[in-house]
């Protein structure tokens, strides 16, 4: 059994450890909030912006886009939403796993990394990181997506790459954060949901003032940002909710180990004294 | 009978629910040209050019300066989906001012390296600014 000085000595350490995941889980707490109540104001945005372009190109179905079609040469764009920072849980781990499980070829990928996370893993693992800008994950801003799709737009028209992923983490509720790999270009129409959808709306003939491929010309850069900007500011919210998750049941174990300490502490000063009174006991009978 | 010529307005950004109201008339500027809408106007969607957005709403005017997005117009209800608005109030009229003069000198020495298309468009952008608060 480990002396009392020993177990003394480890309770006090597992208690500071204790007191900073609990400040961990209280800042995370408050950022959380603040990214939550973003993410919902910017909700009806997306939603809207979805709607939008899923329906115009369930009309335009045969239209001859560039970008509704793969290039042939290119490689696969992925942007990659993680955090800058780390105890977290599985959150950076999960999303680069969405990645790394087989899908794509290494070869074939090149990572736009928003986020020192996992940027730092795909650098060891060997993938190419095409560009990188981990500042704009601590305050999400419009104009910041809008510079990358704009990269983007470039490199596809360009014939750099052929397909654009985004890989991040959405924000279902506080407790449920779901790695998400979506792809951004081509635009794909398929799903069932997204087929009856555009069926309801064909109800009211739309029109298109310019010409549907004008419009999509200029629509599609814009559900390009939204999309980005949504994840990013999705990405946010769950990270802040995977630290928090984190973090409460690092506070939790350590509250487990610390009375669970306590017990074998307060069992060895019980022995040490019982110990003592034996010898006491023992000495006084000697002399007697 | 002033009630039934009203339509649902919605104006949405990234950021925030803008404007959420029922009005009589939305005009704004478009790529064909200015527009304004009414209730029982035909579904349309169109691209959204920098300009001032006009709100009527009974006696009451409202003015916004609009720069990008598209509109999705049915019969009784618009959604402005905005990815740049501001009240008067917001705008910064020495930066709009500096914008302007910038944009303009680009525009005057046209070289390889300017982009004209963005010069023009920073230009109307800061045009408009400039507009709605006089």
């Amino acid at each position: 059994m480990a002396s009392m000085r020993d177990i003394k000595r480890r309770k006090g350490s597992i208690q500071s450890t204790q007191q900073i995941t609990k400040a961990m889980k209280l800042v995370s707490t408050v950022k959380l909030q603040r990214a939550k109540t973003r993410a919902e104001q910017s909700k009806d945005y997306f939603k809207c912006m979805y709607d939008t372009v899923t329906s115009m190109l369930g009309k335009a179905g045969n239209i001859d886009h560039p970008y509704l079609k793969a290039g042939e040469t290119g490689k696969k764009a992925i942007i990659v939403i993680t955090s800058n920072r780390g105890l977290a849980g599985g959150y950076n781990s999960n999303v680069v796993k969405l990645i790394t499980r087989g899908e794509f070829n290494k070869e074939d990928v090149m990572i736009y990394a928003i986020g020192k996370k996992g940027r730092e893993t795909f650098a060891r693992y060997g993938y190419e990181i095409a560009w990188e800008n981990s500042e704009m994950i601590e305050e999400p801003k419009y104009a910041d997506a809008m510079k990358l799709s704009s990269q983007l737009l470039e490199d596809f028209e360009n014939g750099v790459v052929s397909e654009i992923y985004l890989a991040y983490t959405a924000f279902k509720n506080t407790v449920s954060h779901i790695p998400t790999l979506l792809k951004l270009l081509p635009v794909e129409v398929e799903s069932n949901e997204e087929a009856k959808e555009v069926e309801e709306d064909d109800n009211i003939p739309m029109n298109f003032e310019p010409e549907d491929e004008e419009a999509l010309d200029m629509i599609i850069p814009k559900y390009v940002t939204s999309l980005i900007y949504g994840g990013m500011v999705e990405a946010l919210a769950s990270e802040n909710g995977a630290r928090m998750q984190a973090m409460d049941s690092a506070t939790s174990n350590a509250e487990e180990m610390i009375s669970h300490l306590s017990l074998q502490y307060n069992r060895a000063r019980q022995g040490s004294i019982t110990q003592e009174l034996t010898e006491i006991i023992a000495g006084a009978n000697a002399i007697s | 009978m002033a009630e039934s010529n009203q339509f649902a307005l919605r104006i949405i950004t990234p950021e925030r629910v803008f404007y959420e109201d029922e009005v009589d008339m939305a005009e704004f500027n478009t790529t064909e040209g200015e527009v304004g809408i009414y209730r029982n106007h035909i579904p349309m969607t169109m691209i959204i050019k920098s300009g001032v957005l006009t709100i009527t709403k009974g006696d009451e005017k409202k003015h916004a300066a609009l720069h990008e997005g598209f509109v999705e117009v049915l019969q009784e209800k618009v959604t402005i989906l905005a990815e740049v608005i501001e009240w008067p109030d917001e705008i910064d009229v020495a930066r709009a001012e500096a914008a302007r003069d910038r944009a303009e000198e680009r525009l005057a020495h046209v070289d390889e390296k300017i982009n004209v298309a963005r010069a023009e468009a920073a230009l109307a952008r800061a045009l408009t600014r400039i507009q709605i608060i006089k």
